[in-house]
């Protein structure tokens, strides 16, 4: 089995505003992701062979695609995998690249989710329950499951446990405010977290990640021919997936301070990318910061920090802007947003900026590994995606 | 011969206080939860009634409420596969009068006696409503109880038998009535159940030449205490040490459930040779005599009803209760709700009725759901099904869900291990504090009312807190 490593080339990027964009439909998110990314590779967009298109609830089909951007009698696969669709549809695309099926691909992710009544993507009930009556895990139930769970083992109090996790709201949000494209710009204080209405024990609102509408892209080539395109563009060095069959949720020897699935498709992204140390070879991650615990249970399962001690890389602001491995320079899920399909292609948005050093009063010194890691799913059957980037040098 | 083998009771944790249905209204009132019906509650009460007796045994299930979630479809089916008794078991619905749990006893009874089977359960629940405002809402409870009638090894042999019919307008609900009406309250007890109860035991007494001095307990089932009292005296009975307490004051009338609910706490304080008569009242009488054999000491391990009345949790008002009886109107949720597919609810009717989980054959690792395919080893198709229902387990993780909380009150998620084994996501209900939600609490599972939606009663296994035994 061949790495994927340094096959594939991103050549060009595009991502919208995101947040509540009450005056713009899904066809108008895709032209804007899509054209953006388009005139960055400098190409026209007949020059796309193929494209992958991630939607979860807007738009059934490759055809929303190319009926939005125009893209007449090319191959277009829909790709919907919960929260993770953007990750997979760039890795399908890759794949196709790699396989030299084509030279040229898009992968585009939208979410209009402000169109669905209370912006919730699907019914309640568990989606692999036909009968549709085993109890509603809602994203921020399941992942307060793990939140209770991970204070009790580690012996916090909940006091001590919602000071750990409102630090890492605070870094987000003002990373957030240095990002014109993110949903929310606002500084927030730890009190401020601390004293937030609560949503879902123990997350207060702050815990919580924006309900977004928003689209982005990327166009990819065979690393080859990148030079063609631009000097500047972004090799891709790893693409792992691990899709959960319900090890966590059917067995009672499951912990509930991790997620397996991310942790295994962290492995493979590592050995994909020949990274032995992560913590020292990362120089920023886009990570799935859906529920601020998730955030601090992914230092531990990307290796950053050891396991259970997530807490006092948090206390020394490691992932800061200014710390040594930066994590969501971007916003994060928490400002940035979270259209579920789009979320994967703006993580990936986000390390191809910086590593181009073009993210303005965002940008971080001299990276040359990015990673971003994005999941979607329930606990035991989550989708899984860890990719890792890297500039040309 | 034939008798009582087991009983079990089962009243909600719920009450809501008089005084907010009235100035000046003492006491409180029964009320199931958001989650619970008539159905929930005899399922409850059934548990209960067959604890430590083998499910496999029981040959029939005899459902009586004048409140079945249905007006056309058996709920007697619904409790059976709830309670996980076997396929080939004989169930009726006794409904449309308060009178239908001493009808169904005497069915049952009549049935073991014929020899067609040789164990059936009579639950009886009811929730009826009275008008807002009115006395029937201030005096109707919700609560269920079982009793488990059996040809051998009974705690209380049943005697002599007796009914009368007589017809009249007294209570009553048409299709139309959401709400129980009622003629004048002194012709519905004079000539209703004073007149027709009275007349039922005399009969019997005449009948079977019996006297008062020989029963060391009567339960009279009519709706009002001084009305007990004074037909107990007139029947020659000693009121203050013949008869058995009303519980009008304490649990209520709950309806059809009422008769049972008395002969349940008369049994709960019985002893080897005691009588006891029972008369219950619903357009007619029924009368039945029963004689407490020495087994009954087997049986002290069940909830008394005294345990279910001092574990309870008060309603935080008026318009609460409103709302859970399903009398305020709603706005429509806004997030999508899940499509109800009959197929769906049939094919996985075991998992989600029984509470079945898969055992695997190969390694022994219990998965609820059940799987085809074994998680821990593989194994194809090689599971045989576990009753996780009748499971105590432990309390693994949990969320607090304050913004899509369920029917007023924030909703506990959690995460459960089953002491032997397997695991369940699942909600609480019934928890009394969030402060005693904590890791590592033992739980029960308990049978509830999902939703009702397009007036489809959906079912759900629930966990909650067992309810204190003193």
């Amino acid at each position: 089995m061949e790495s994927i490593k340094d096959k594939v080339a991103i050549i060009g990027m595009g991502c919208t505003q995101f947040g509540e964009l009450w005056d713009k439909g899904p066809h108008d998110l895709i032209v804007d992701a899509c054209s953006e990314a388009v005139e960055d590779a400098g190409i026209e967009a007949t020059d796309i062979q193929q494209a992958w298109f991630a939607s979860l609830v807007s738009g059934a089909s490759g055809a929303r695609l190319s009926s939005a951007f125009k893209l007449p009698y090319i191959p277009i696969t829909r790709v919907e995998n919960f929260c993770s669709g953007g990750s997979h549809a760039f890795g399908n695309a890759c794949y196709a690249v790699a396989a030299g099926v084509c030279d040229i691909a898009l992968a585009c992710g939208v979410e209009k989710l402000k169109d669905r009544p209370g912006g919730f993507a699907y019914p309640n009930p568990e989606p692999f329950d036909s009968s549709k009556i085993i109890s509603e895990l809602l994203p921020a139930n399941m992942f307060a499951h793990i939140a209770v769970k991970y204070f009790h083992e580690n012996g916090w109090s909940d006091e001590e446990g919602k000071r750990i996790l409102a630090k890492i709201a605070v870094k987000n949000h003002h990373n957030g405010t240095l990002n014109p494209k993110a949903h929310l710009h606002r500084e927030i204080t730890v009190n401020d977290v601390l004293k937030a209405p609560m949503v879902v024990h123990p997350f207060g609102l702050y815990d919580c990640c924006g309900v977004s509408d928003g689209a982005a892209a990327a166009i990819i080539c065979r690393a080859d021919m990148a030079k063609n395109f631009r000097d500047d563009y972004i090799l891709v060095k790893a693409v792992s997936f691990a899709s959960g069959s319900g090890e966590s949720r059917f067995c009672d020897d499951y912990d509930y301070v991790d997620i397996p699935e991310t942790t295994i498709a962290a492995q493979r992204a590592y050995e994909q990318a020949g990274i032995d140390n992560p913590r020292k070879e990362i120089s920023l991650a886009e990570v799935h910061d859906c529920f601020t615990i998730h955030e601090l249970i992914l230092y531990e399962q990307l290796g950053f920090s050891p396991r259970m001690r997530g807490g006092e890389d948090v206390n020394a602001e490691t992932f800061a802007l200014t710390g040594d491995l930066p994590v969501n320079c971007s916003g994060g899920l928490k400002c940035f947003g979270h259209p579920l399909s789009a979320t994967g292609l703006r993580m990936i948005y986000e390390v191809y900026k910086q590593l181009q050093g073009k993210a303005g009063p965002r940008q971080i010194k001299n990276p040359s590994l990015g990673l971003t890691q994005n999941v979607g799913g329930m606990v035991g059957f989550f989708n899984a995606a860890v990719l890792i980037f890297g500039n040309r040098n | 011969m034939a008798g009582i083998i087991s009983y079990g009771t089962y009243i909600p944790l719920w009450r809501l206080s008089r005084a907010t249905m009235g100035a000046g209204r003492k006491g409180e009132k029964v009320v199931a939860g958001y989650d619970e019906d008539s159905v929930t509650m005899a399922v409850a009460a059934g548990v209960e009634c067959l604890k430590g007796f083998d499910r496999q045994s029981v040959d029939g299930l005899f459902f009586a409420s004048t409140t079945s979630p249905y007006r056309e479809k058996l709920a007697a089916g619904i409790v059976a596969t709830a309670l996980d008794l076997r396929r080939e078991v004989l169930v009726a619905d006794y409904t449309n009068s308060v009178r239908a749990g001493t009808i169904a006893l005497r069915a049952a009874i009549d049935t073991v006696k014929a020899g067609t089977a040789d164990q059936v359960l009579v639950v009886a629940a009811d929730c009826r409503l009275g008008a807002p405002g009115s006395e029937w809402e201030r005096k109707c409870a919700d609560s269920a109880a079982a009793i488990l009638v059996g040809k051998s090894e009974v705690i209380s042999e049943a005697g002599h038998s007796y009914a009368v019919c007589d017809e009249m307008l007294d209570v009553w609900r048409s299709e139309e009535d959401r709400f129980i009406r009622s003629w004048e309250s002194r012709f519905v007890a004079g000539q209703g159940y004073v007149r027709v109860t009275r007349d039922a035991v005399e009969g019997l007494m005449t009948k079977f030449g019996l006297g008062a001095g020989e029963f060391s307990k009567c339960v009279i089932a009519v709706p009002d205490k001084k009305r007990q009292a004074e037909l107990a005296r007139t029947l020659g009975f000693d009121p203050s040490s013949q008869l058995q307490d009303s519980l009008l004051d304490s649990v209520g009338d709950c309806g059809a459930a009422y008769p049972l609910m008395l002969l349940a706490s008369t049994l709960e304080k019985a002893v080897a040779g005691d009588r006891i008569l029972l008369a219950a009242y619903g357009n007619g009488s029924d009368v039945n005599t029963f004689e407490i054999t020495n087994r009954i000491d087997n049986l002290r391990d069940r909830r008394t009803i005294e345990d279910y009345l001092r574990s309870k949790k008060m309603i935080s008002g008026y318009t609460v209760f409103l709302d859970w009886k399903g009398l305020l109107p709603h706005q429509k949720p806004p997030y999508p709700l899940g499509e109800i597919a009959a197929p769906a609810l049939w094919r996985e009717r075991e998992q989600n009725m029984r509470l079945y989980g898969g055992r695997c054959k190969a390694c022994g690792a219990i998965q609820h759901p059940p799987q085809r395919i074994c998680i821990k080893c593989r194994a194809k198709d090689q599971f045989e099904h576990v009753r996780l229902s009748d499971k105590t387990g432990k309390l693994f993780t949990y969320s607090v869900d304050h913004m899509e909380g369920i029917a007023g009150l924030p909703e506990v998620v959690c995460v459960v291990n089953f002491d032997g084994g397997g695991r369940i996501d699942c909600t609480m209900t019934d928890w009394t504090s969030l402060e005693e939600v904590k890791i590592g609490m033992t739980l029960e599972m308990t049978f509830r009312k999902l939703y009702v939606r397009e007036g489809i009663h959906q079912y759900l296994w629930k966990t909650a807190p067992p309810r204190k035994r003193d």
